[in-house]
């Protein structure tokens, strides 16, 4: 919305960490417009529901084209949009539950595709739209409303699972950082195939990780979120695997890989090389 | 005896072969100027198992596959055992004697097929021997078949001539059996070759033809039976500059990026059956609300969930109707013939840019898979609709009002929110009641768009009329012909346009006092959707997996008309 809009009466609570994310997807695209020239209308943000999901009608200033489709599916629409047209920009924003839950079969085809989009995806561990159930990445044994005897499922890697999905650039970032996190997202948007930044956006009212996250000196808590050092090597698979045996969270490129060609220009290449006939042409091999 | 109209059956164990052998009889047939048609039933397997096929050949446009069998090839024991029962008294039976004998069966003929295929030097001519038999039964000239085996395998490579050479021999060695036989079913009234332009297809194709002559752009699909000839065709034809097609992970995906590709400006399509239709229930819903256009194929198979998937049904056409959850009800056009189904890709195409959201083009087995010769449509002359784009500036709302508004396409001025979710004229969401009022009858006042009197009428005038839909046109034509050539009271109405109906046709229907629906499911679904429309609809019901039979509908329909009759002088 360039303009607060009265009707639309959906609110993040105070302190959630998609305010920030919001903030940085802005600078990410206000930065690509500087740089490419290229008008807002030249971006499709592509939303799954949830909270996270209403980010696309929160941003503030000149507007990009948005889609706030249907639960789960934002990776296969975003796949049409930018199949059908390889030149505008393709932006996912959606939820751990949206994207890792009941989204997550989409996430395997579009990294073998390599898919040229680039996913910001808010974990906040918890489903918050609907008040506060368990998601992927809820960790094991906690309690939730929809686990009153503590999750019994394991607590999910999101990292790992892209890169062993071979998605193409993964990166970590914390919605507290605005302007490093922005940095993340243009990186993401200039990569060259399928790109994942794999934010950790605290819901302040179901799972506020902030001091798990950042932690706390005074109460002698260990932050959880740690950079990555300069010395790391994004285009080595293995260091990037290591890297994820670590513990924590990683902020930073983990994986990047630009190698490898995209959909659409295998696409391209395809229709180089086909030589199609024309529908005159089709019709007429079944003349007799 | 000269013949006007015959019926050739195949039985065998699985396999191709005899859907080749009934496409080569049909295609030998029309080349030199008969008209035909296919008809093949499977099981659902790739080896094995019985499959049969048929063949119509006729002087005349061919409707069905017929109902009576003339002549039955059958190459098993089994094949024999399923279908004697349709065989006319006249008929003749040819049988593989390799495989199986028949002792007390007077008019058969039993022909050693390996062995002769075997003795041209090409093992794979069983189909030949069988063509040549067929053909020397029937009296077909064999200087026309010399002329279509020539075209037919001359593919512009090395071996071309020994494989014509075998092939040739194989059709005479067949003809020479039945010489020895002395049998004959009579001589063929000679055809009559249409004096236009024609092709010979399979409906399938025929509507892939129809969608790329529209000016599809883009398609993705998943394969599934039997809507996958569709997406194999797309992905080798549909690769023009910007257009392009592919195999995605599932009907869920197939449908979320053709609203994807409809929202960025494209004419998008995919093609699926029942399984993969109730995965796009929700992704048709969102292309409803946020006025996507696009196209959702159905071709019916039968059943509810993998149900039969290589038998004809018309089951579908309550989930094609009202496939989502909500205040939805999609446009729905539904094929009968080859034929239709060329014109109806373009329909729908049309319709989905023309009222911006999705439109569902119903097709079925037994008229996906029909090869049929059809006058060639002339590309020249389609017209494909476009959509109504906006021009303008940025800050427009492209939600407002109650009616049909230009659509932005992403790129250019004019961003705005297309929402799955309740929304106002930008697109942001909204609860408000007054919003959702608008925008659900903005919604259906779209329809409106799409009335168009198209429809066929005969006999209107007859206070009994029969309306099939679908596949089940071909067969009713035929039993309404029938009976109005022997004087039964009926009148005939059939239409494409199956929602929304042709308001003059709804209005003459309400006029009725019986319409008499055949179609194939349990529940009679046309003709509970007319009774909601307010016509006096009943339908005559079969789910046998098989289309109607001619004979059958002739006896319901006299009947029904019957009893009418007598209800209403008793009343
Ligand atoms: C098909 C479907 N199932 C369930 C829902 C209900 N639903 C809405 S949002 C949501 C989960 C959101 O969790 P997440 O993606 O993590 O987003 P968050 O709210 O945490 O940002 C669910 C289950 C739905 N809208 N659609
Ligand atoms: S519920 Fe949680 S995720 Fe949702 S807006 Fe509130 S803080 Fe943010
Ligand atoms: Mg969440």
């Amino acid at each position: 919305m360039s303009k607060k809009n009265p009707e639309y009466d959906f609110k993040w609570c105070p302190g959630c960490g998609d305010f920030g994310v919001r903030r940085s997807l802005e600078f990410a695209m206000i930065d690509r417009l500087e740089e490419t020239g290229l008008p807002m209308e030249n971006n499709v943000v592509v939303a799954g529901i949830g909270c996270s999901g209403n980010l696309v009608h929160l941003l503030e200033g000149s507007q990009p084209y948005g889609f706030h489709g249907i639960h789960g599916r934002s990776l296969p629409i975003a796949m049409g949009v930018k199949m059908a047209r390889p030149d505008l920009n393709v932006i996912i924003v959606a939820g751990d539950g949206d994207f890792l839950s009941i989204g997550a079969e989409h996430i395997g085809p579009q990294a073998s595709r390599n898919l040229n989009v680039c996913a910001v995806i808010m974990d906040n561990g918890v489903y918050g739209l609907t008040k506060g159930q368990s998601s992927p990445t809820t960790k094991l044994d906690v309690i939730t409303p929809s686990t009153p005897y503590g999750k019994i499922e394991a607590q999910l890697n999101p990292l790992e699972l892209y890169l062993t999905l071979g998605v193409s650039f993964i990166a970590s970032g914390f919605s507290s950082q605005p302007r490093p996190l922005a940095k993340l997202i243009s990186q993401g948007m200039n990569h060259p195939g399928f790109s994942i930044i794999h934010i950790q956006s605290p819901c302040t009212t179901y799972n506020d990780t902030f001091e798990e996250l950042k932690g706390n000196v005074k109460k002698g808590i260990e932050p959880t979120l740690w950079d990555i050092p300069d010395t790391h090597d994004p285009s080595d698979r293995a260091a990037a695997y290591g890297l994820l045996q670590e513990g924590g969270v990683p902020v930073g490129v983990i994986y990047n890989d630009e190698s490898r060609p995209t959909l659409d220009q295998r696409a391209e290449s395809i229709r180089q090389k086909a030589n199609p006939k024309s529908v005159q042409e089709l019709m007429d091999s079944f003349q007799f | 005896m000269q013949l006007r109209d015959f019926v050739i059956r195949f039985g065998a164990e699985g396999g191709g072969g005899i859907v080749t052998a009934s496409e080569i009889l049909a295609q030998s047939a029309t080349q030199v100027g008969y008209h035909a048609l296919t008809f093949s039933t499977f099981p659902s397997q790739i080896m094995g198992g019985p499959v049969w096929t048929q063949t119509r050949i006729s002087v005349n446009p061919v409707l069905s596959a017929g109902d009576d069998v003339d002549v039955l090839v059958a190459f098993n024991q089994e094949a024999y055992d399923n279908h004697r029962g349709d065989v006319r008294e006249e008929g003749v039976i040819i049988y593989d004697s390799g495989e199986f004998q028949l002792e007390d069966e007077s008019r058969s003929l039993g022909l050693p097929l390996d062995d002769l295929a075997k003795s041209t030097g090409n093992a794979r001519a069983a189909n030949m021997v069988v063509i040549g038999a067929l053909a020397q039964l029937f009296g077909m000239p064999q200087d026309d078949l010399d002329e279509f085996v020539t075209k037919r395998f001359t593919r512009g490579r090395a071996g071309d001539q020994e494989i014509i050479a075998a092939n040739l021999k194989a059709m005479y060695l067949g003809r020479e059996q039945v010489t020895g036989s002395g049998f004959s079913i009579g001589e063929l009234a000679p055809p009559s070759m249409p004096d236009y332009e024609q092709v010979m297809l399979a409906g399938n194709q025929a509507m892939s033809l129809g969608a790329l002559a529209a000016g599809l752009d883009f398609y993705a699909g998943y394969p599934i039976s039997p809507a996958t000839t569709m997406l194999v065709y797309m992905e080798r034809n549909l690769v023009g500059p910007g257009k392009f097609a592919y195999q995605v992970s599932s009907e869920i995906e197939s449908i979320t990026a053709i609203v994807g590709a409809g929202f960025a400006g494209k004419k998008a399509m995919t093609a699926t059956a029942g399984p993969g239709f109730s995965l796009m229930s929700e992704g048709l819903g969102l292309a409803w609300m946020a006025e996507i256009p696009l196209v959702v194929v159905d071709v019916q198979r039968g059943g509810p969930a993998t149900g039969l998937p290589t038998k004809t049904e018309q089951s579908d056409l309550m989930a094609c109707m009202f496939p989502a959850h909500g205040d939805v009800r999609l446009p729905v056009i539904a094929v009968g013939s080859v034929e239709e189904c060329f014109y109806g890709a373009i329909k729908a195409i049309s319709w989905a840019e023309r009222y911006q959201g999705p439109v569902i083009l119903m097709s079925e087995i037994s008229v996906a898979d029909r090869v049929q010769n059809i006058l060639k449509p002339d590309i020249s002359k389609v017209e494909a609709e476009q959509r109504i784009v906006h021009q303008g500036s940025n800050g427009y709302h492209r939600y407002s009002g109650f009616e049909l508004s230009p659509m932005p396409i992403p790129g250019n001025p004019g961003a705005y929110m297309a929402n799955g979710s309740e929304h106002d004229e930008m697109g942001d969401t909204t609860h408000l009641p007054e919003r959702h009022i608008q925008m659900t009858e903005r919604r259906f006042s779209k329809i409106k768009l799409l009335e168009e009197d198209e429809y066929e009428r005969d006999q209107a005038d007859q206070p009994v009329v029969m309306m099939p839909w679908g596949g089940t046109k071909g067969p009713a034509l035929e039993a309404y012909n029938t009976m109005k050539e022997q004087g039964i009271p009926i009148g005939w109405f059939y239409t494409m346009l199956l929602n929304p109906l042709p308001p003059k046709l709804l209005e003459e229907l309400k006029k009725k006092e019986l319409v008499i629906v055949p179609e194939l499911n349990y529940q009679g679904q046309f003709s509970s959707i007319l009774r909601s429309q307010g016509v006096r609809a009943q339908s005559i019901t079969q789910y046998t997996g098989l289309p109607f039979k001619v004979r059958d509908l002739i006896s319901k329909i006299t009947e029904m008309t019957q009893s009418h009759i007598k209800e209403v002088v008793r009343a």
